[in-house]
């Protein structure tokens, strides 16, 4: 139990998968612009990653370790992904509507978050088993929405900020997101 | 310049369309990979070689693939060629893939990649294809280089591993440059990035007001398949 809470808040917090990993980038650059549609990105991610490390894992460890495939993880993982997250959308479009319109249109750009198959990726060289895969894409999901929906409180404010011309846009986004990958330094104390 | 001659492909990946700085495709890498100049040429190379496979693979195959599952298609070819160079890699340069780890298998999602071979590669025959994934390729390369260069040479005063600045040191007393570590920690990447495309904004507002038109590429088309949806925004 203890173990796996590291995993969670190492996942989530201390290596945050954006701000320290860069893993993830369009979208938190992208989709950042509104804290609500940040939010909504973000609980995508949540419900995509948990559940595409949890069935990479699955395969990962009860299929292609016991056939010898493991070379394979690559082409197997985008595989599985891409055909998740197209299922994901039909089965939610059909079966609760409600979510499917809050989260429709950002499931077909998860996946090219490189997120995804990083932390499938991730969960192989750790050799984590099935739970523990399934705990860290969690966190790191829950670690995407975090500083994805800080970033959009912070562009909100900034929208009204006398900025210099050639700093408008993209430049003063990766500043701020700078700023908060040194305060994210802070959680390295934790674990 | 002939359009789609090699020369004309070559040059337009490097300057005309460079991925990283004009498109602004593939930042993953580009953010994560350059704390070295020797990271950049690596990562640069390795994708190129991706790059250029898959396009001219890609484009031989164009008229097969049906157009209703070209996108599945196209990741496959992209990932079984990442596998190859992963496994040339770790058997030929050990040194280069520990370094870059986790960032090879990821090439898969690298924007560039499939944005080209959705908006270029599809739709045009092999040579032209195969000198845009290697112009593209080289663009790539160039600007990760110069990102890993002023990383390295702020953060830790070497370029290509060589110390160019003589470090300062306290104990004997000498004065020389401190080494700003900050820059090879990852704050240090996203105020280089910053740094960079705000200056190049500054050229780009310098050329608008002496009347000479900005090159102002409608994303090539590609940002509709990788999803990069900061580009809409910019659009919009």
């Amino acid at each position: 139990m203890k173990e796996l809470l590291i995993i969670g808040i190492g996942a989530a917090l201390v290596n945050n998968v954006v701000l320290s990993q860069f893993l993830g980038l369009c979208p938190f650059l992208g989709v950042s612009k509104k804290i609500d549609t940040a939010a909504g990105m973000g609980a995508a991610v949540i419900f995509v990653i948990t559940l595409s490390s949890f069935v990479t894992s699955l395969i990962y460890n009860f299929i292609l370790i016991p056939t010898n495939l493991t070379y394979l993880q690559t082409i197997v993982f985008i595989l599985i992904i891409a055909a998740l997250v197209q299922f994901v959308e039909m089965f939610l479009k059909k079966a609760m509507p409600p979510l499917y319109q809050a989260l429709g249109v950002y499931l077909p750009l998860i996946t090219t978050n490189c997120a995804v198959l990083g932390v499938a990726i991730i969960n192989v060289q750790k050799d984590y088993n099935v739970l523990q895969g399934t705990i860290n894409g969690f966190a790191t999901a829950v670690g995407f929405t975090i500083a994805i929906v800080l970033m959009a409180g912070l562009r909100e404010k900034i929208e009204y900020n006398d900025i210099p011309k050639s700093f408008q846009g993209f430049p003063i986004v990766l500043l701020t997101a700078g700023l908060m990958a040194i305060a994210f330094f802070g959680f390295s104390g934790l674990i | 310049m002939n359009a789609n001659s090699p020369m004309e492909r070559l040059s337009n990946g490097i300057i005309k369309e460079n991925p990283t700085f004009v498109l602004m495709l593939g930042m993953c890498p580009t953010l994560a990979v350059t704390t070295s100049a020797t990271n950049g040429v690596g990562m640069g190379l390795t994708t190129m070689v991706i790059l250029a496979a898959s396009n001219l693979m890609i484009s031989l195959l164009r008229n097969f693939i049906p157009d209703r599952v070209r996108m599945p298609a196209f990741i496959v070819v992209v990932a079984s060629f990442v596998t190859i160079v992963q496994l040339l890699l770790e058997g030929f340069i050990p040194s280069l893939y520990d370094s870059l780890g986790l960032y090879i298998p990821l090439i898969v999602v690298n924007c560039i990649i499939l944005g080209r071979a959705e908006s270029y590669a599809s739709k045009n025959p092999p040579v032209p294809s195969l000198f845009d994934g290697i112009g593209m390729g080289l663009g790539f390369t160039l600007s990760i280089t110069c990102i890993g260069a002023v990383r390295e040479i702020l953060g830790a005063g070497q370029l290509f591993g060589k110390q160019i600045l003589p470090l300062a040191d306290a104990a004997a007393g000498k004065i020389g440059f401190e080494p700003i570590t900050i820059f090879i920690l990852a704050p240090g990447a996203f105020f280089v990035l910053a740094f960079l495309s705000a200056l190049q904004n500054k050229f780009k507002l310098g050329a608008a007001k002496r009347g000479i038109d900005p090159s102002n590429p409608d994303c090539g088309g590609s940002c509709a398949s990788c999803g990069n949806s900061m580009c809409k925004g910019k659009r919009g």
